[in-house]
């Protein structure tokens, strides 16, 4: 049910009642869908996307681009796991083009990532090189525009 | 000096619209949901107004075409080529007008004599009959029936017919009940206009929001194209409300008689509105489509949760309207909707505001997000508890 997963990604918060009425199924063909969803790890979690800036907290977010020296068997995979498994690093992505690894970091400091970056990432073998961008300001993520202005301009009643 | 006595007749002659009261009274409140809104919640898709940007950069800032840019009329005249089959001569017949309230108006001046009666199937919008009165016409309205869905039928026109019947105009999908005519209803009503010799002014702004099958353009019926005045325009499909942009497709006699009155009324719509406009038809598609489905969800939703409330309602196929009965409350529509605005702080527009057949109905708007219409509902639900 692909329009269920569509609903769910933009709220996830929708109510198993409104969706069975949305989608024209019953209560428990939602709940079996979606529990089959979530065990075949299609839905993989339900976040919400907050604005920790605007809650009060200082992160520092660094986007690094990591070259690797590929292993024999497992390429990259193993390198990557090694960086993914790390509860700083946020998102991991093997790419095409002048380097390999695009990793996004969040700390609560420069200082912070910066050490993580030095002595964590630099270190594991087969990284050759990385390069570090720190984030200035956000303005879209995963699709919501943070401070977004656009609001609700209609007259409450209109023919 | 009574300044109002000496205003025109056919102004005087007109009400104003039935919707006001309620706007005033849901502007004070600070926390009201409005179901009452005519028109999309989303803002126009990003492309679009983007690219009108982009022209006032350029410096579009002149006046067009009376008939509208050329390109903007050669791509209606393709979009209709393909999706209805239907040819249209982007020079003749194709008029761009300010909204399809403009091409309206034009529409009916240009075929309207004094004592011209037109026949207006109702429920429909608000400023059908207005439009007849001001142009010397005689508003004649016909009820359509709930048994049917608010379909309208050639044995409910047929009474209606007198030798001065010129007009059918109809709306589908139709604001305010969400009613469709599927293909064999709208073929009755080619063979009735063709009976009696009518010219057919079809308002098919909602047309893109036909949900569960497709929508049939009159004018695409076997020998309708010719006696048909067509009225689409972008404000519904495209969430472009504001920017007052539409047009009318009809033979290069009509469009020609409307032309004039626009030339000398209106001169020509917004280039801004226009170049809009056009990258709606080249680029739009893809996302006017994905606010039909949203609609389509809350249709289902607002449909599920009145029945449940038992507010009785047919399903409704089409725009973003859903018109339930509200007879078993015991009320008037606009007792209903006056009680639950005060007592619940829930917009909506009684039925009468869209003519004397709308009555026991209210029209709710299903073009706000699916938490506002849950939350309305809970509400209405309250209201309904206490009632009894």
């Amino acid at each position: 049910m692909r329009e269920l997963l569509e609903v769910l990604e933009k709220n996830s918060r929708v109510s198993v009642s409104e969706l069975a009425s949305m989608l024209q199924k019953s209560e428990y063909e939602i709940e079996k869908e979606i529990a089959r969803l979530e065990r075949e790890k299609i839905i993989l979690s339900y976040g919400a996307l907050i604005n920790w800036e605007r809650y009060g907290d200082d992160t520092v977010t660094a986007v690094i681009e990591i070259n690797l020296t590929p292993q024999r068997e497992v390429g990259f995979d193993a390198i990557a796991e090694r960086i993914y498994r790390f509860d700083e690093v946020r998102t991991v992505y093997l790419m095409s083009g002048n380097f390999d690894l695009l990793v996004i970091i969040e700390g609560k400091s420069l200082k912070d990532v910066a050490n993580f970056v030095a002595t964590r990432l630099s270190t594991i073998e087969g990284v050759t090189q990385t390069r570090s961008h720190f984030m200035l300001k956000p303005y879209k993520k995963d699709g919501v525009i943070i401070d977004d202005e656009e609001q609700d301009r209609r007259l409450v009643v209109s023919p | 000096m009574n300044w109002s006595d000496k205003l025109s007749n056919s102004v005087q002659s007109i009400a104003p619209s039935g919707i006001r009261k309620f706007f005033d009274i849901a502007a004070q409140m600070k926390d009201v949901i409005s179901l009452g809104v005519g028109e999309p919640d989303f803002v126009t898709p990003w492309t679009i107004r983007e690219s009108c940007v982009y022209g006032l950069e350029r410096g579009y800032t002149s006046y067009t075409a009376n008939r509208g840019m050329p390109e903007l009329r050669a791509e209606i005249a393709n979009h209709f080529k393909k999706r209805y089959n239907l040819d249209y001569n982007s020079d003749k017949e194709v008029l761009v007008t300010v909204g399809v309230s403009e091409a309206m108006d034009l529409a009916i001046r240009a075929v309207t004599n004094p004592g011209d009666e037109i026949l207006i199937p109702e429920p429909c919008y608000v400023s059908y009959q207005a439009c007849t009165t001001l142009a010397g016409g005689v508003p004649v309205s016909v009820p359509a029936k709930i048994e049917n869905e608010f379909r309208i039928t050639p044995e409910e026109l047929e009474p209606y017919i007198t030798p001065k019947t010129k007009i059918l105009l109809i709306g589908y999908p139709n604001n305010p009940t969400g009613a469709i005519m599927e293909r064999a209803d709208l073929l009755k009503i080619a063979d009735f206009a063709e009976k009696h010799d009518l010219i057919v002014i079809s308002d098919e702004i909602y047309g893109d929001l036909t949900y569960n099958g497709v929508h049939e353009c009159f004018a695409a019926l076997p020998k309708m194209k010719d006696r048909t005045i067509l009225l689409n325009g972008f404000s519904k499909a495209y969430a472009m409300t504001g920017w007052r942009i539409g047009y009318a497709l009809g033979n290069a006699d009509f469009i020609g008689a409307m032309t004039k009155i626009h030339q000398y009324t209106m001169l020509c719509a917004p280039i801004t509105a226009q170049m809009a406009a056009i990258e709606a038809l080249k680029r739009g598609e893809k996302y006017m489509k994905k606010m039909v489905a949203e609609y389509d969800r809350r249709r289902k939703l607002i449909f599920d949760g009145l029945k449940k409330l038992g507010l009785e309602s047919f399903e409704p196929r089409g725009a973003f309207y859903i018109f339930p009965n509200i007879t078993s409350t015991g009320l008037t529509a606009e007792e209903f909707a006056e009680k639950l605005i005060m007592a619940e702080h829930v917009a909506l527009v009684p039925g009468t505001a869209f003519g004397k057949s709308g009555a026991g109905h209210v029209r709710c708007s299903y073009a706000t997000s699916i938490e506002k219409i849950s939350e309305a509902l809970n509400r209405i639900e309250h209201f309904l508890t206490k009632l009894k």
